[in-house]
């Protein structure tokens, strides 16, 4: 086992104005499943593959263990990777594909067979062993993509989307295997994937990237409860938080009618602020009191319903810059939902308002 | 009175004639050379001009051509150049052709251009050149100076075809690999290369005949009889006009000459499948 760690590494592709990967620099801690998030063109997947060695780095260095890996080429790495498309030798049987990178490595016939036999034990696979791969269903090659890893039993684990081609139900199941199976063989893991409901349910730390840069890299909740900036707090988190541009009055922000309790210190001097509440940390008030809210739609999922509305003087800001206008969103409880055009208040929760800088994106106090 | 219509899938019994009168006429225009030559082949010598079809079968002809001409050994040196044509010609096509599927490097696409503009010289043009580099190089009729003109022919050709078709391998197929603990070249043997059965194959079988059929070289290269290869040797059973060919001969050679084709063909066959790169990558 071992940790990883970048070190201002970074990746350049010829012709490109600016890097890939601009100086990343990450700690993966031993046996801890790491997932790198991020909306595509982020530079998750470069960074994978840096580490497996795909790809050249064009500075700083890459670590496993104390070893230093940044020119290393693939095979001496002792890293596994699971591929999006699964990459298994069509011309092999699920035994032979699991095999091969101990047969290459020398391994004796007998040892092989019992590693096999073991990760197809593991993996459910042991009926399909002599089947080549085009005679079996996605989610059984997605298997024998994960045995071929196992299988080396290599002190690091790559995986890139190893879940984006199955369908949605096999693909809730099969993560919550991979994270106890990653649990149970202790192997650091570095896993990428474009979702954020699998780097939420997955990993023991997190890790959101944008644009080649790192944003943020914290446990989970830790990350939901505390987004360092506004891109992290409108990534993370489904559906997303409601993100307002502003004005700051005596006491906190004025949120329509309400003022938002902010301490003066934490805004700093800021006359505008990007404010941000989850749709679950607001409650109907019945006071009259709170945000005034002409509910547009309604979303009923059964234990929770969603409300759309729209909010005189108040704006979403718009962080993914499609330009498109979105309705403010509230979670309500899904026995009493209002009806659709009822004006309902929100308030928010005390301690649950995230306040950013509206030039930087910053987070503003704790 | 109504038009008679008929179902998807059926014609009306004229097309149907038509049809099948015309598939007909093609098969035997096809077919009717090969018949008439392996009959003619086992006529008597004396009979072999006239135009009955079966007339006293005999193996008389394919006994004079073995014992008394030079058949075998021309015909051990044909497969002796075409097999290494084959070998040669296939480890440079594959080689090239994964280096230019799977690598960039510089003057790329102009070596891909000047593959293809070799091709476009009739051979005419480039045998007198090609006569005074072997013969610069001491390699006037010997084998090796055919090897390497066929190869001339046959890689350009076959690097296009090759690199084509390692471009459908998935990619992800030779990064797995390499973190798997291969090389470039275990990639290519390993993984790459048994995938690219069918383009093999094909490559192969068109190196072989390239080789095999092959005259005008042949006939500029080699200038003793037992470096003759057959397509080059029958000629000396063609006399120049007025004299007559020798039928006796050259129908039952005819008859033998496909025989080690329709060999490499039939193995080649063999490898021509469909979906061999299927369930290794998803889409």
């Amino acid at each position: 086992m071992a940790t990883v760690t970048f070190k201002d590494a970074t990746r350049h592709y010829p012709g490109n104005p600016k890097p890939t990967i601009d100086k990343l620099n990450i700690d993966i801690n031993d046996g801890e499943l790491m997932v790198f998030v991020g909306p595509s063109g982020c530079g998750k997947s470069t960074s994978l593959r840096m580490l497996a060695g795909l790809e050249e780095v064009n500075g700083g260095q890459i670590f496993i263990g104390d070893r230093d890996v940044t020119n290393l080429s693939p095979k001496d790495r002792d890293v596994a990777m699971v591929f999006q498309n699964y990459a298994l030798y069509p011309h092999m049987s699920v035994a032979d594909n699991m095999g091969f990178a101990l047969k290459i490595a020398g391994v004796a016939k007998d040892e092989i067979k019992k590693r096999v036999d073991e990760a197809a034990k593991i993996l459910d696979l042991a009926p399909y062993l002599e089947r080549k791969p085009k005679a079996l269903s996605g989610g059984q090659r997605q298997r024998v993509a994960m045995g071929r890893a196992i299988v080396r039993s290599p002190q690091v684990f790559l995986m890139d989307e190893p879940l984006s081609n199955l369908d949605a139900k096999l693909r809730v199941q099969t993560r919550t295997q991979i994270a106890s199976l990653q649990r149970r063989l202790g192997v650091t893991t570095l896993y990428v994937t474009h979702d954020q409901t699998e780097a939420m349910t997955m990993g023991d730390r997190v890790a959101v990237l944008k644009d080649g840069y790192l944003m943020q890299c914290d446990a989970p909740r830790y990350m939901y409860d505390h987004p360092n900036n506004v891109f992290v707090a409108g990534f993370i988190g489904s559906p997303a938080m409601n993100l307002l541009d502003l004005p700051v009055v005596d006491g906190g922000v004025k949120l329509g009618g309400y003022v938002v309790p902010v301490s003066r210190e934490d805004l700093g001097g800021a006359t505008h602020v990007t404010y941000g509440i989850r749709p679950e940390d607001m409650d109907l008030s019945t006071d009259g009191t709170g945000l005034e809210l002409v509910v547009d739609v309604v979303e009923e999922l059964g234990a929770d319903a969603y409300i759309y509305g729209t909010a005189a003087g108040v704006n979403q800001i718009d962080t993914d810059g499609d330009g498109g206008s979105k309705p403010f969103l509230a979670r309500v409880d899904g026995r009493r939902p209002p009806k659709r055009g009822e004006t309902v208040h929100l308030k928010p929760k005390p301690n649950h308002s995230h306040v950013f800088n509206a030039d930087s994106g910053q987070r503003l106090g704790k | 009175m109504a038009k008679k219509t008929y179902a998807r899938g059926h014609r009306s019994p004229l097309a149907s004639f038509g049809i099948h009168a015309t598939l007909v006429v093609a098969s035997f225009i096809a077919v009717f050379p090969i018949v008439w030559i392996i009959l003619t082949s086992f006529k008597p010598k004396a009979s072999i001009r006239n135009l009955k079809l079966i007339d006293n079968p005999t193996l008389e002809n394919y006994t004079a051509l073995l014992n008394n001409t030079d058949f075998l050994r021309w015909f051990s040196n044909s497969v002796i150049v075409a097999i290494f044509t084959m070998i040669v010609g296939i480890a440079m096509a594959a080689t090239a052709g994964f280096a230019i599927s799977r690598y960039n490097f510089p003057g790329k696409r102009p070596l891909m251009w000047t593959f293809l503009i070799t091709q476009m010289f009739p051979v005419a043009i480039l045998i007198v050149p090609i006569y005074s580099i072997m013969s610069a190089f001491n390699l006037i009729n010997t084998h090796a100076s055919l090897v390497i003109a066929y190869c001339t022919v046959a890689v350009p050709f076959c690097t296009w075809m090759l690199k084509g078709y390692f471009d459908t391998i998935p990619k992800d197929l030779d990064e797995a690999a390499t973190v798997d603990g291969l090389g470039p070249f275990g990639v290519f043997w390993r993984v790459v290369l048994p995938l690219a059965r069918p383009g093999l194959a094909v490559t192969m079988f068109y190196t072989f005949l390239t080789a095999w059929g092959e005259v005008a070289y042949a006939s500029a290269f080699l200038n003793t009889n037992d470096k003759f290869t057959l397509a080059y040797g029958l000629q000396t059973f063609v006399p120049r006009p007025p004299t007559l060919p020798v039928w006796e001969l050259l129908t039952p050679a005819a008859v033998l000459i496909t025989v080690p084709a329709g060999l490499v063909f039939f193995f080649a066959q063999k490898h021509l499948v469909a979906g061999l790169t299927a369930g290794g990558t998803k889409g």
